[in-house]
């Protein structure tokens, strides 16, 4: 992989190749307004409104059907919108088509042109921008030599792996020097290792050229590890737009908290609401658990909601019947029971059953960590954690 | 695996199997011996002598009528009905891909017109042709005749092979800039090349060997169904089987060139 010698080139300017130059600051936002996309009677976006700023990577997550690839597909072009209208860097395109649009997509299935070489394959959307032979011939070249696969110009796809492939979809789309680059599931016809490597690859080229990319994934690590920003839909709308960070630390509703994993979420009746430094702190109801103390805002006291904590964010101690587990300002506490040890390698993840309601818990803790105590199976604990790290989620 | 054994069944399948090919090739056969029948040599077996006498009269002229001609015109028209149905079903499986109002009724009328008994299209073809005045010729009313036929069936295999093409290969070609007539020649057409051929040949199979559909339009001068057929009434000498094992094994002859075709093509297709 020559992506390294790339970057480094980045740094000395006499150095950059044509390609590189022509990518950089050609970056453009996309800005969806209350865009709407019904087939029929059925909707599969609906209302939606997002900014997407120039030189973001944006991943759209959510689990599937929930409208995340027709939202990119509208971008692309490649579906035209019901109601509502898309800007690429400033300009309308609900009426371009995808030919026009300074857009490229990266399918699925990458879609290379299987009777053509790797070489026609991203040599075909400079021919149809009429770019001279001799000029076709330095771009392709350059592109080969990005995602380092020079020496594959004569085959086929279907002679290639599947990270070849993935490679040379990336390079058929960059080579048109697109200034939004849309990416369908690009990992997902991967195995597990090479995925790992195709991702940061991926972001690599992105923070290269300062490309905007939107993906489209269901995969939430993926999302995470690649993102400047992440939009969860489901069911034709959008959930959240927040970084990674902010995702992962503050969910904003229950659909978030459970689609990102592992999270524990206690549902309850809102019986109390302090305003306290930046978050007010909130008293949660929870049927057969008492109290939970949860951090928040914008709460109204007498509504159903939930909560959200962590799996890492927690702490078991055997239970004694001299401390029975009881939620304080100091910490939340509920007594389970262990009831399985999975682990999974640098983590073992500990399920748990709360002892008074039967809900399923999860608990997560370094193995190292969790081999230095004498805790097992079938053995009643007390978990607790703090009201900091316990998030109220309104809906 | 040299030890494996073969349960009964095995022997029994591939005896009934044995059976099957004798019965469908036996006929043929017995044909091919029979046209290397002696000069004196007549329609049943035994052979008496050998020789290359009949194959040779087929390319004379005969009393009921002239093979070579008959061979040239059921050729012809073959070659220009195989040219149509391509273009058409080609033309109709683009249109399929899309929804489009009326699409369904369009559809079940082309397939239920393959269930109309082909007398009756003849005849009907016939009639509305001496009605607007116009002589039967087989280049005229047979290539409608034979249209009926090829056109509902390739436009069903065109369907079949449109719905098996992966539509993100098009959508590709768009997104880098392509425009429709660009990405129908540059992508479209090269993956489906091979299905094409395919439906070529069909169509040109079915017109040449085409019998009933052309039997009361083709006007004064015979297709080669239509000639046979005229001779097995007429002419009692092996030349009747001579005629059948030449366009046999031009039959053949063709069918290997087709496969060969499709398969150079559908080297550049994905596997």
């Amino acid at each position: 992989m020559n992506i390294s010698t790339s970057t480094t080139a980045t740094t000395t300017s006499k150095n950059q190749s044509q390609i590189e130059q022509a990518l950089q600051n050609n970056a453009a936002g996309v800005l969806m307004n209350s865009v709407t996309k019904k087939y029929g009677s059925f909707t599969a976006v609906e209302d939606l409104t997002l900014e997407i700023p120039a030189g973001y990577y944006c991943c759209l997550l959510g689990p599937s059907g929930c409208g995340k690839t027709t939202a990119l597909r509208m971008i692309a072009g490649h579906e035209e919108v019901t109601s509502g209208d898309i800007f690429i860097g400033g300009r309308k395109v609900n009426q371009i088509p995808a030919a026009k649009r300074s857009t490229s997509m990266m399918f699925q299935s990458y879609a290379l042109f299987p009777h053509k070489t790797i070489w026609e394959n991203i040599e075909f959307g400079l021919k149809m921008q009429k770019v001279r032979e001799a000029e076709r011939r330095t771009r392709v070249g350059e592109m080969l030599d990005l995602v380092g696969l020079s020496h594959l110009g004569d085959r086929k796809p279907d002679q290639l792996s599947g990270g070849q492939r993935q490679r040379i979809a990336l390079a058929r789309s960059l080579v048109t020097r697109p200034q939004v680059l849309m990416l369908d599931e690009p990992l997902s016809a991967l195995d597990e290792n090479l995925r790992v490597r195709m991702r940061t690859e991926l972001r690599k080229i992105q923070k290269q050229f300062g490309m905007t990319f939107i993906q489209v994934t269901h995969h939430v690590e993926e999302a995470f590890s690649l993102s400047d920003q992440i939009v969860v839909m489901t069911h034709g709308k959008i959930d959240q737009v927040a970084s990674p960070e902010e995702l992962f630390d503050t969910p904003a509703s229950q659909f978030v908290a459970k689609f990102m994993g592992d999270n524990n979420i206690f549902q309850g009746k809102v019986i109390n609401c302090v305003q306290d430094s930046d978050l007010d702190l909130i008293q949660l109801e929870v049927e057969g658990l008492g109290t939970i103390f949860c951090r928040g805002h914008g709460v109204v006291i007498g509504t159903e909601a939930a909560c959200s904590i962590r799996p890492d964010l927690m702490f078991v101690e055997p239970y004694s019947p001299d401390l029975p587990a009881k939620s304080s300002l100091a910490a939340n506490q509920i007594s389970a029971r262990i009831t399985a040890v999975e682990m999974t390698g640098y983590v073992t993840r500990v399920c748990l059953m709360a002892e008074s309601t039967g809900q399923e818990l999860l608990y997560k803790v370094r193995t190292e960590d969790w081999r230095s105590n004498s805790l097992h199976e079938g053995q009643l604990v007390v978990l607790s954690w703090s009201k900091d790290n316990c998030i109220f989620l309104a809906y | 695996m040299d030890k494996y054994k073969r349960s009964l069944s095995y022997y029994f399948l591939a005896a009934f199997f044995g059976l099957f090919v004798l019965f469908l090739y036996g006929p043929m056969l017995s044909m091919f011996l029979l046209s290397l029948q002696g000069t004196k040599g007549t329609l049943t077996f035994p052979m008496r002598g050998f020789s290359f006498y009949w194959l040779q009269s087929v390319f004379a002229e005969q009393r009921v009528g002239n093979f070579v001609e008959a061979f040239g015109r059921s050729f012809s028209l073959a070659i220009i009905i195989a040219l149509i149905t391509v273009v058409f079903s080609v033309l109709a499986g683009l249109a399929f891909r899309k929804q489009f109002k009326g699409s369904s009724a369009i559809f079940y009328l082309t397939i239920s017109s393959l269930i109309v008994p082909s007398i009756l299209v003849s005849l009907g073809i016939g009639i509305l042709f001496s009605l607007i005045n116009l002589p039967v010729q087989w280049f005229s009313s047979a290539l409608a005749g034979h249209l009926t036929w090829t056109l509902p069936f390739a436009f069903l295999i065109m369907l079949g092979i449109f719905g098996r093409f992966n539509p993100a290969y098009e959508e590709a070609a768009r997104d880098l800039g392509a425009s429709e007539t660009t990405t129908f020649w540059e992508v479209i057409f090269p993956l489906i090349a091979a299905s094409v051929v395919g439906v070529a040949l069909l169509g040109f199979t079915l017109s040449y060997d085409e019998f009933t559909r052309t039997s009361l339009i083709s006007g004064a001068t015979n297709t080669l169904p239509l000639e046979i057929f005229g001779m097995t009434t007429n002419v009692t000498s092996p030349a009747l089987y001579a005629l059948g094992t030449l366009t046999t094994i031009f039959s053949f002859a063709l069918i290997g060139v087709t496969l060969f075709t499709i398969q150079f093509l559908s080297r550049r297709q994905i596997k």
